[in-house]
């Protein structure tokens, strides 16, 4: 398998690797720039463990070839934080219990950054439907809806603050 | 003191559901029970666990069986 | 009193709050390392062949040009796993499940697998494996296995259990039966008898993370493995045995697990992994593709139930039975065992018989899953005991209230219960307001009890006080859903110390004693008692300490909110010494300060659910959706009510999946239709509503908290809970789970 080289910014930073022409973007990521974070959990993007952003497109990871990263930008949950500060969604995710093993979290936290960026005031349905492309497993879901309402809240108080 | 068997540990034992073994311990009551019954000291490393007054004791053989205690053996289950 | 695991009846600090778990900044930062993100130089990727088969007499493997394909490191099959089971069937079953021995036995049976410098080298390789199969007669359905004319999967199973005790080879490795009374003369005496069959599909824990380890072996016979299990020592032992190797040369580090449910009890291509790197002598990574985990881990069984139950127009039941038919799998060894001895845990019944029959199928051996196979039975039971209601024109909680067990209750099983939960949790649903919310047209309402066990096993902890005062706890039993920080906190109670002082980690095969794996609900009631016991220890060589400091007796010291007191007049001058005092001079005092406990956590109390389920039936398509579901259990204690809150609801919600939706699909050709999560769908975040929970805490006598194990029960009802909803909303009965759109439609057909 003949093979590419990829140049792409991933969480603000210049990102370079070299891969092969049918690797997935989600291989990429994780064995070739080290970013763990983002998980496997079907390799058919049915689970939404590999949920990143691609120029601002919420993706499976996993449905994406590493070439074609080549010129966007990349955002997993490793670049959710702001140096030591948490992202309000990492804070109530933490805060409200909305995670049990953690394996889904990733997903769920930058698929939820991306609703909340376009709605900031989702109602409880629109949670469940812009999260219905990640599985989880462990919580049935209760905590996580309400730790995204809460984190909504949070951050609409913060921006009436601002303005 | 009577030992109720229950499930498929009855085999073991000629089919018997109730039967009468004087014993202070787990240990001693597994002890005399292999000694009576050949067929029961092979169960034993699939796992019996001893229920003594609804206390259902898995492992610990040292287990002391108090007088007129109610005894029910049941098969060692694993949970998920 | 150190040791003593009797229920103390203290008040708590710490104990039930709700503080900041642990491992939260690692699993929402990514930083959390899973059994795939293990790395070592030079490692290598491992993958397996799998047959296509359900049944098949594996005649020759040819791995020669795979062998010579570049960047091929190792090739195995079975003839490099050599049996060194000694006689143990069990054991050499676990060995042939992980690698086919001249016979595939279902789809997805692993029979070959090969190490490459990656993972296109590795998937190309295995394309040049040729193996040369004789298909076989196949077997998939429980009911069609128990008949004469079914092809014997093993000749070697003689059913346990049955008189005379039989010649010839079966598909039922065991029959077993429980109960007590005289079930004749109980239905002689009875008003109303009902009499029903069911049938539920199988299904998969559908952990989210897939198997995976990385295996590093030496030729010298020692090794390492990281790998996402519920029980690394029990991984260490399995692998260990049929390799050959000694056990503690082998080190097993658990990572965080993924979700697990049962899934992860059992062990799949870890020993095929070591295998790997034991011939390539390089580190191998071994990750299940999300169909590999399908095909060939998990699942549960599919079961066929034949339920009776007789009552009197008083409404006590008189008599009843059940005949649980559970599909184990391509081996020997499953738990219909359990499906027998839970069907009537929840009742006070004076003539009662249940019979489990284990049955052995062409799909993959069955693992335990969350209450192993208690659900099930639970469904056959439950919709069982609405029928019998309904007949008697009563309402059903009033019914179940009626013929509760309580203390001093006879179990169904045998032993009799001690303090129980089931009447309260029924009392709780009788008051909830749920049970009075309105139903439009369409919607129905149910509701369902369920039972658990429980278990303990051994157990062995350290805490070790480090010299500012805080301190680190060491368990055996790995964290599926929070245990760490609920584990600290108990360590934080009894030294009487803040929650914030205490980290907890799961310390690997070479680091703790024996643990047996975190299942059976057993993760924070053993390694919790365990940790108390070790404190309370720790504790004693704090006041010795403190004594030698002070110059005085040990006997005029006590330990109080975290110091030591000196007591008496003769003392007053002594201000109290905290923990961290102590422990910044331990050099003078006679070195580190450790407590440690190593036992068997006998003990656990059974637990008992019910749950109240609405649904909304669309009747043009057979659609189903929960709209609103409240789950009531016992927890005995609940030491973080968050965590505790997060298994009612994770239970539920996997209950609610199998209710409705999940179900493995074979076709007639033995293969599985659906070995991924479009075709097998589990419950996603817009399938549920939110899920009400209720803690009732009836403490557990055996445990100096009162805790009981929560993890397992929350999956019992759910089944019959929506059954009964959903037949309430159709007004036709629902016999066969998942049920799905179209067996909805075909019941409300065959009732027009």
């Amino acid at each position: 398998m003949s093979g590419a080289h990829v140049s792409t910014t991933v969480n603000g930073d210049a990102v370079q690797f070299a891969c092969p022409n049918d690797e997935s973007l989600l291989d990429s990521l994780r064995n070739r720039v080290g970013l763990t974070g983002v998980k496997e959990g079907c390799g058919t993007g049915d689970c939404g463990a590999c949920s990143i952003t691609l120029d601002d497109r919420l993706v499976c990871s996993c449905l994406v070839l590493g070439v074609e990263a080549n010129g966007k930008q990349i955002g997993t949950v490793e670049g959710l934080a702001d140096g030591d500060k948490l992202h309000p969604l990492q804070e109530n995710f933490i805060k409200h219990a909305a995670l049990q093993c953690g394996i889904c979290t990733p997903g769920f936290l930058v698929a939820a950054k991306v609703l909340l960026e376009r709605n900031p005031d989702p109602s409880e349905e629109e949670i469940r439907y812009a999260l219905a492309g990640n599985l989880c497993r462990c919580t049935g879901y209760d905590k996580i809806v309400r730790a995204v309402q809460a984190t909504a809240k949070d951050l609409r108080k913060k921006s009436k603050k601002k303005s | 003191m009577d030992v109720q068997l229950s499930g498929p540990l009855r085999a073991a034992v000629g089919n018997q559901a109730t039967i009468t073994v004087d014993a202070r311990t787990i240990r001693e009551l597994f002890r005399k029970l292999s000694e009576q019954y050949p067929d029961f000291k092979p169960l034993l490393a699939n796992g019996v666990a001893v229920a003594i007054n609804g206390n259902v004791y898995r492992d610990d053989w040292s287990t002391t069986i108090p007088e007129n205690a109610e005894v029910v053996l049941l098969p060692r289950i694993q949970g998920g | 009193m150190t040791d003593s695991t009797s229920f103390t009846n203290q008040k708590f600090k710490v104990i039930g709050q709700r503080v900041r778990r642990q491992d939260g900044m690692d699993k929402v930062t990514g930083r959390a390392k899973y059994g795939a993100d293990a790395v070592a130089p030079g490692q290598l990727v491992g993958v397996i062949l799998r047959s296509p088969h359900a049944h098949a007499k594996i005649k020759k493997i040819d791995t020669s040009k795979a062998e010579k394909l570049k960047g091929v490191k190792a090739v195995i099959t079975s003839k490099d796993l050599p049996d060194h089971t000694d006689g143990d069937r069990d054991l050499l079953s676990m060995l042939e499940n992980c690698m086919a021995r001249g016979r595939a036995l279902y789809d997805g049976h692993a029979v070959a697998a090969i190490a490459a410098v990656d993972a296109s080298t590795a998937r190309k390789a295995l394309k040049l494996i040729k193996v040369d199969y004789k298909v076989l007669p196949h077997v998939t359905d429980v009911d069609a296995a128990m008949q004469d004319d079914a092809p014997v999967i093993h000749d070697w199973v003689r059913t346990i259990g049955v008189e005379p005790a039989p010649t010839k080879g079966s598909n039922i490795p065991m029959r077993s039966e429980f109960g007590h009374g005289d079930v004749d003369a109980g239905f002689a005496k009875a008003d109303v008898i009902i009499e029903k069959s069911y049938k539920t599909e199988q299904t998969h824990q559908g952990y989210i993370e897939p198997h995976a380890c990385l295996a590093s072996m030496s030729p010298d016979g020692s090794g390492e493995l990281w790998v996402t299990t519920q029980g690394h020592f029990a991984y260490r032992n399995w692998c260990a045995q049929l390799l050959g190797l000694d056990m503690s040369k082998l080190k097993v580090t658990s990572s965080e697990i993924g979700g697990g449910f049962g899934g992860k009890t059992h062990i799949w291509m870890e020993p095929i992994a070591l295998a790997l790197s034991r011939k390539a002598n390089r580190p191998v990574k071994v990750v299940m593709s999300r169909e590999e985990v399908f095909r060939a881990s998990g699942p549960t069984s599919s079961t066929s139930i034949d339920v009776k139950i007789g009552a009197t127009k008083d409404g006590r039941i008189v008599a009843a039975t059940s005949e649980c038919r559970y599909q184990g799998g391509a081996f020997p060894g499953s738990w219909a065992v359990i499906g027998a001895m839970t069907s009537f845990a929840c009742y006070d019944l004076e003539n009662v018989k249940t019979v489990g029959y284990e049955v052995v199928c062409n799909r993959p051996k069955v693992a335990a899953y969350r209450a192993p196979s208690a659900p099930m039975a639970s469904f056959a039971t439950e919709s069982t005991v609405d029928l019998v209601a309904e007949a008697l024109g009563m309402d059903p909680v009033d019914f179940r209230i009626l013929n509760a067990a309580k203390e001093g209750t006879r179990a169904s099983y045998g032993p009799t219960y001690g303090p129980i939960g089931i009447g309260p949790t029924l009392e709780a649903v009788k008051k909830h307001p749920h049970m009075r919310a309105k139903l439009k047209k369409n919607q129905g309402r149910g509701m369902a009890c369920g039972f658990w066990f429980n278990f303990g096993g051994q157990t062995s902890c350290t805490i070790n006080v480090a010299a500012d005062g805080t301190v680190n706890l060491s368990v055996g039993t790995i964290d599926v859903g929070g245990s760490r920080s609920s584990l600290s906190m108990i360590c934080a109670e009894e030294l009487g110390i803040s929650y914030n002082q205490v980290r907890t980690h799961i310390g690997d095969t070479a680091a703790l004693a024996h643990n047996d794996m975190t299942d059976g609900s057993r993760g924070t009631f053993a390694s919790g008692m365990a940790a108390i016991i070790a404190a309370r220890r720790t504790k004693e060589v704090l006041k010795q300490r403190a004594a030698t400091a002070w110059e005085i007796p040990v006997e005029d010291i006590e330990w109080q909110d975290g110091h030591a007191v000196a007591i008496g007049k003769k003392h007053s001058k002594l201000e109290p010494l905290s923990l961290a005092d102590i422990a910044a001079n331990t050099e003078n005092t006679g070195g580190p300060v450790a407590g440690h406990n190593e036992f068997v956590a006998d003990g656990a109390g059974v637990s008992f659910a019910s749950h109240i389920c609405d649904v909304d039936v669309d009747p043009e398509t057979g659609a189903t959706r929960v709209i609103r579901y409240t789950v009531i259990q016992d927890a005995g204690k609940a030491i973080h009510p968050d965590y505790v809150e997060g298994q009612f609801q994770g239970g539920a919600a996997q209950g609610i999946g199998w209710a409705l939706n999940e179900e493995y699909i074979y076709g007639e050709d033995g293969r599985l239709q659906n070995p991924g999560f479009l075709d097998y769908r589990i419950p996603v975040c817009s399938d549920l509503p939110f899920i009400d929970t209720q803690i009732l805490e009836i403490p557990n006598p055996n445990h100096p908290y009162g805790v009981r194990g929560v993890g397992e029960t929350s999956i019992v009802p759910p089944l019959a809970a929506v059954g009964n909803a959903v037949s309430n909303a159709v007004g036709v009965r629902m016999t066969h789970v998942p049920m799905s759109p179209p067996r909805i439609l075909a019941a409300l057909e065959a009732e027009e």
